[in-house]
């Protein structure tokens, strides 16, 4: 017990140790010692999670919830910081802690040149401390703690490369964006310690069934407790996780270096939200309205986006575009009470986003930082290794059996069509579009950039093996993972998660796919017979045909619907709706208030116009200081005169 | 006999007109010094009033006092307006507004 604990609290501030060498001594110790350092001490935690994921899940150590010490006591509340390492938080700390090591690996040959290469390395083991804390955190608050921390280092590394305008404007779209989405977490929370009295999640979910039918006021309105907090809960997720309508901030993180778009914004902070959901599993089965919301947002989301990444130029931004839409799938799959199946589906995208973005990043070194997929093509032969990777990724995403994507991917689309939440069909429908569109764009990107004609003159070269091993490295789960976890994850009991989630009976959908279960090959050999499949086998197919085959087409369609493509391509306008009424509003109201409220009431009236009063008081006054004598005199008579008869009249 | 408030009235008349001729006077500074003493005297004549009639002398002994201030006073005020005719060459009331905010 107690060995595990330290090890707990030493994955947690290792990281934390790394960014301060590597921000504090970088400088000093040189860039050779810089990436040691952290990439040594990632590796530390990698092992010590590969230890705790045993120890917990198979062996079947007890979830340790321990209090490291006491942060605040301020009448009754009292506010810890202490850890809880159950079964979810052990598999999101090995998923974390993987891709962080993968990318801290990667980075050092992506960011070679790079005069900021110490800054980076501190700012990548700073982003891995604060997202282990927000994952090991047993209360509200310290999970906030984690959550403004990986959002701080998010917009720290989306405006990394400050001298670039673009990059410095992204990071403070993510920043704002983000701050919406805390706006609805913090008062979440306020909820919670008002009804609850507490910021444990044991006490809190105890306290849950109880209160299940209790309301309150808020803003007016009678409502459910739980139903309002799950709601404030999912904007924060919203927030977090880039759902609609605060996804805006995601395609503009892709600023950043492109690791940082591998680890943090699609493999690890994004699925913020998701985990944050599942983890308050509890909270949300007992409210059918929030459900159903996260039903409807991410099948929205979903579809939308899938549906913008299918015309996006910017390697980047199609899989930035992608990352939304598989995050729609995950919230999706949390609206049907699938939290397994969320999880799931958050640690196969990890691997297979994450081989994603490197690859992508591997043809962005090769071409000296060329993003734009129209002047790539036929680097297959070039990179051999990167394509093969990319390939795999793509399959994997594109939920092709038997990659990893395709078990998690269909395990979420069948819970949706067995749920009977409401908004379930209209989710259903979505995730199979979004499983027709998400194969259609990312296999259009992939045969612009690796196959058809060459565009770029002068020979390109495969990369090092600094950056082909990470590649490998997550290759390798985008393939296997999902056809060994599946088993685990979903149909076994207790479930690999075990009683991290929590299901109500009447919520749990997959219970009736585990009878047509029979291992994750057969599964893999009778896909032939699912729609998704189906649907995938003809987007790839009709991918090939418009970018390969016959490019004209391509130009043909998009004349005939030029009108749908300016929309798609201005991302159905959420971008030009924030400038237009919040940004634009927010100038007005901002100019309102310094020329009414600043420069006429405080500088004219108060500041200004008192100065005025003593001014106007002071003339009169000076007025009756004529100097002459008889005047005083006379003032004094009149004095006398007045408080004489006053006195003998007594009034 | 003539009764108490005979006195007291030109007494008060006395006065009145030393704060008149202070106010309306707008020519001669010497003017205003004159009023002062009869303001002075007028009160010298409402202490002999009282001395006189509750027989009480220390009314009395006080105007000697007042006299000896008064003839001082005048003396100085007179010094000083010697030295401001010298200064500004006129006396006028009206010119002597330096205190003036």
């Amino acid at each position: 017990m107690d060995n595990l604990l330290s090890i707990t609290i030493a994955v947690m501030l290792l990281p934390l140790a790394g960014a301060i060498v590597a921000g504090l001594f970088g400088k000093l110790i040189g860039r050779t010692a810089t990436h040691s350092v952290t990439i040594a001490l990632m590796g530390i935690v990698f092992l010590l999670s590969i230890y705790l994921c045993n120890q917990i899940i198979l062996k079947g150590h007890p979830a340790i919830d321990a209090t490291l010490y006491h942060w605040v006591a301020s009448g009754p509340f009292q506010w810890d910081v202490a850890i809880l390492l159950d079964r979810l938080s052990a598999v999101m700390l090995l998923v974390v802690s993987f891709v962080s090591l993968v990318v801290h690996i990667y980075s050092v040959a992506y960011m070679h040149d790079d005069p900021g290469y110490e800054r980076f390395f501190s700012y990548v083991s700073l982003f891995t401390f604060a997202m282990i804390t927000l994952v090991l955190a047993n209360n509200f608050l310290l999970l906030f703690f984690g959550w403004e921390g990986v959002g701080l280092v998010s917009y720290l590394l989306i405006g990394f490369w400050f001298q670039k305008d673009a990059a410095t404007a992204g990071g403070l779209k993510a920043f704002i964006a983000n701050r919406v989405g805390d706006v609805g977490f913090i008062l979440a929370m306020a909820v919670i310690l008002m009804v609850f009295h507490s910021f444990h999640y044991s006490d809190v979910f105890a306290a849950v069934p109880a209160m299940s039918n209790q309301t309150m006021l808020f803003g007016g309105h009678v409502c459910s407790v739980i139903t309002l907090i799950c709601i404030l809960l999912l904007i924060g997720a919203m927030g977090k996780s880039a759902q609609l309508p605060l996804h805006v901030w995601l395609p503009e993180s892709m600023e950043g270096p492109t690791p940082i778009s591998a680890l943090i914004h699609a493999a690890t902070m994004v699925t913020a939200g998701i985990y944050m959901i599942a983890r308050m599993s509890p909270l949300f089965e007992y409210s059918e309205v929030a459900l159903s919301l996260i039903l409807v947002i991410g099948a929205t989301t979903c579809l939308l986006m899938g549906l913008v990444a299918v015309v996006q130029h910017d390697i980047k931004r199609v899989i930035a575009y992608s990352t939304l839409s598989q995050l729609g799938y995950m919230m999706v799959a949390l609206g049907a009470s699938a939290y397994d199946a969320a999880i799931f589906h958050l640690i196969t995208h990890a691997f297979f986003k994450a081989l994603l973005f490197l690859s992508a990043g591997s043809v962005i070194i090769a071409l000296h930082h060329e993003q734009d997929m129209r002047r790539m093509g036929g680097l297959a032969r070039s990179m051999p290794i990167t394509y093969l990777t990319f390939a795999i990724g793509a399959l994997a995403l594109a939920a092709i059996p038997p990659f990893s994507g395709f078990y998690s991917k269909d395990m979420i689309i069948e819970a949706v069509h067995l749920s009977t939440t409401s908004g379930a069909h209209y989710a259903y429908l979505c995730v199979l579009a979004g499983a027709f569109l998400t194969p259609l764009y990312i296999f259009r990107a992939f045969f612009l950039i690796f196959h058809g004609k060459k565009k770029i003159h002068g020979p390109i070269y495969e990369n090092g093996w600094t950056t082909l091993i990470p590649l490998i490295a997550l290759a390798i789960p985008s393939v296997m993972i999902g056809g060994v976890l599946i088993y685990p994850m979903l149909f076994s009991t207790p479930h690999l998660l075990g009683d991290s989630i929590f299901v109500l009976p009447a919520h749990q959908w997959l219970l009736s796919a585990s009878a047509s279960y029979h291992g994750a090959l057969s599964m893999a050999m009778t896909a032939k017979a699912s729609t998704p499949f189906w649907l995938a086998l003809i987007a790839i197919a009709i991918s090939w045909i418009v970018n390969v085959q016959h490019a004209s087409i391509g130009d043909h369609l998009k004349s005939v619907f030029h009108r749908t493509y300016a929309v798609l391509v201005a991302g159905f306008g959420f971008d030009r709706f924030n400038e237009c009424v919040w940004v634009r509003g927010a100038r007005a109201l901002g100019a309102f208030f310094y020329q009414v409220a600043d420069l006429k009431m405080i500088d004219g009236f108060f500041v200004n116009g008192s100065g005025r009063l003593i001014r106007f008081i002071s003339n009169t006054g000076r007025l009756l200081q004529t100097g002459f004598i008889y005047h005083y005199a006379l003032v004094m008579v009149i004095a006398l005169l007045f408080f004489v008869g006053r006195f003998l009249l007594g009034f | 006999m003539i009764p108490e408030s005979y006195f007291l009235f030109v007494s008060a008349l006395l006065f009145g007109l030393g704060v008149a001729g202070i106010i309306i006077n707008r020519k001669n500074l010497i003017t205003v010094l004159m009023s002062i003493e009869l303001i002075l005297l007028s009160v010298n004549t409402n202490f002999i009033t009282f001395s006189y009639f509750l027989h009480n002398t220390v009314g009395q002994v006080f105007v000697f006092f007042i006299l000896t201030v008064a003839a001082a006073e005048a003396a100085i005020g007179l010094a000083i307006l010697v030295i401001l005719f010298r200064e500004r060459g006129n006396i006028e009331v009206d010119q002597l507004n330096t205190l003036r905010g």
